[in-house]
């Protein structure tokens, strides 16, 4: 408080002292619902979960059956990296999920436009999208199978159909919320219609785009999974599974760990790619 | 070039937004629509515009645009309608792209128009760094790079503080001088139709007709902030659009 308004302050404090009620600062109610991430409590908490199991096993009160101890985990780790089997299975591992989830994201987000531009695309493919969306595509295994060989080709599609889907719904809901005072601004300045796409559509939607983006990779590390289900020799997939079938907890967790890693890089490229390209966002 | 306006009549559905709305807009001359919310004088200009049809009625262009005009009629929006992924000059940019006009062509119109907006310095930056007058700059500097034969301005000014406003009107006052243009001027601020306007043309509550039409004959030059003259104006436009506006305030939504 400066002299200044001390002493307004001090004769109201006389006059409220007989009302029984001091001055007081005005409470402040203004605090919470503004979340931040902090830069380093993410790592303490994932340290000390670990640190948390390592213990239990150690200690004993978590059965070797229950969960597998974080420093197995890591020798088997460590082994699979030794004997070179790691990069035997995480290249055609990676090679399935970089081809699958780009036909599936690149057909998703050229139908997305098309349904977000079109009425006949729009009323022709939003019920058909609707009812390809909610069918669990792992359940559709067989038939890729039968359609596609048991090689390759399958896998690809299963990832790719079932990036596809969500990928299109992302995408023309983005379409969607582009501001039409932009394109009705393009179109006032005579702007020919793939100008207004291909310079207003696109580049509003590609925030939506992008976020939409996140969500199908995550789905296509999931598929990857589920497509070397059947008939693939390696692939961490492939190894999960294995291990798995055999019970061999330290193995099984070694992939889960792959998988999670592979997530976390993902979700990051796409943070970085958004940071680059969507600069202009305020 | 002029515009032109004959027994224009709209509705939207059921509602009757213009009825009988007639117009000369004579070249090199501003003419500023008044009326109260929601009387279709935005409607009005995007049929001049021809971001909409009447349903009724015709809107005519008499006469050849200028030489090197490369989009006769050009909006100014209330909201600035900038793209925020572009620069300043990618913004002005825009609209030249595509024209079959030579890069060095493009930079000069470029230049000369941010010179005229007082933007040049501002050339790299983004809208988002950009206050609201700034911005509505950049639109107006956009507005000139095709070189308009009629400039169509919705509301222009009103996404702005008092201040800004001000400071714009001069500039507009500015530019007009240098260069006369033809212009619609569509506002609710009976303030900035006395200062900009040649002509005035009140409109009534919906469904919108031509009350009245004012004349101005005062150089825009000479008219000062808070001028006598002006202020007589201001008050009769007031007083022949205060019942229509009240009435319009009290009327249920139902579009």
């Amino acid at each position: 408080m400066s002299d200044g308004v001390a002493p307004p302050l001090a004769r109201r404090e006389g006059r409220t002292d007989s009302d029984g009620a001091s001055p007081r600062p005005v409470p402040f109610r203004g605090a919470g619902f503004r979340p931040v991430s902090i830069r380093w409590i993410g790592l303490v908490v994932f340290v000390a979960f670990i640190a948390l199991i390592e213990w239990g096993t150690w200690a004993g009160w978590i059965s070797a059956l229950t969960l597998p101890r974080p420093s197995d985990v890591l020798d088997t780790f460590g082994e699979l990296y030794a004997s070179g089997m790691l990069f035997a299975h995480l290249g055609p591992s990676l090679s399935r999920l970089v081809v699958g989830a780009a036909m599936g994201a690149s057909a998703g987000i050229v139908v997305g436009v098309l349904i977000g531009l079109f009425s006949l695309a729009r009323s022709a493919l939003v019920p058909l999208v609707a009812a390809i969306f909610p069918i669990p595509k792992i359940a559709l295994l067989p038939l890729f199978v039968i359609w596609f060989g048991i090689d390759e080709g399958s896998k690809y599609a299963l990832i790719a159909f079932g990036t596809f889907t969500p990928t299109v719904v992302a995408t023309f809901g983005a379409v969607d919320n582009v501001d039409r005072t932009l394109i009705r601004m393009g179109q006032s300045f005579g702007l020919s219609w793939a100008a207004i796409v291909a310079k207003i559509v696109l580049p509003g939607a590609m925030p939506g785009i992008l976020s939409g983006l996140r969500i199908s990779l995550a789905i296509a590390i999931i598929l990857l999974v589920a497509a070397e289900m059947l008939g693939a020799e390696y692939g961490i997939g492939a190894y999960i599974l294995e291990a798995g079938s055999l019970y061999d907890l330290e193995r099984l967790f070694a992939g889960v760990v792959i998988l999670s890693v592979l997530g976390v890089l993902v979700s990051g490229a796409i943070g970085l790619l958004e940071r680059r390209i969507l600069r202009w966002r305020v | 070039m002029e515009i032109s306006l004959r027994a224009v009549s709209h509705a939207y559905g059921s509602v009757a937004v213009l009825r009988d709305v007639g117009l000369d807009i004579p070249s090199g001359r501003i003419l500023c629509v008044v009326g109260p919310s929601g009387c279709g004088k935005s409607t009005l200009l995007r049929m001049i515009g021809g971001l909409e049809r009447p349903d009724r009625g015709e809107i005519l262009q008499i006469g050849a645009p200028p030489e090197g005009c490369l989009n006769p009629l050009t909006f100014i929006f209330q909201d600035f309608a900038l793209l925020p992924w572009r620069s300043v000059r990618g913004n002005v940019a825009l609209v030249l792209e595509g024209r079959g006009l030579t890069t060095k062509t493009r930079e000069a119109v470029i230049a000369d128009v941010l010179a005229r907006t007082r933007l040049s310095a501002f050339a790299d930056a983004l809208p988002k760094q950009l206050s609201g007058g700034m911005k509505q700059r950049v639109a107006i500097a956009r507005a000139l790079a095709v070189n308009p034969a009629v400039l169509l301005m919705d509301e222009p000014l009103s996404a702005l503080d008092a201040q800004t406003r001000e400071l714009l009107m001069e500039d507009l006052i500015a530019l007009w001088t240098r260069s006369p243009f033809t212009a619609i001027y569509v506002t609710h601020n009976l303030a900035e139709a006395v200062r900009l306007g040649h002509q005035i043309a009140v409109l009534s509550r919906r469904p919108g007709q031509i009350r009245e039409l004012i004349e101005i004959d005062m150089p825009l030059a000479d008219r000062a902030l808070g001028d006598p003259v002006l202020e007589a104006v201001q008050r009769r436009l007031w007083q022949a659009m205060r019942a229509e506006a009240e009435a319009a305030d009290s009327e249920l939504l139902n579009v």
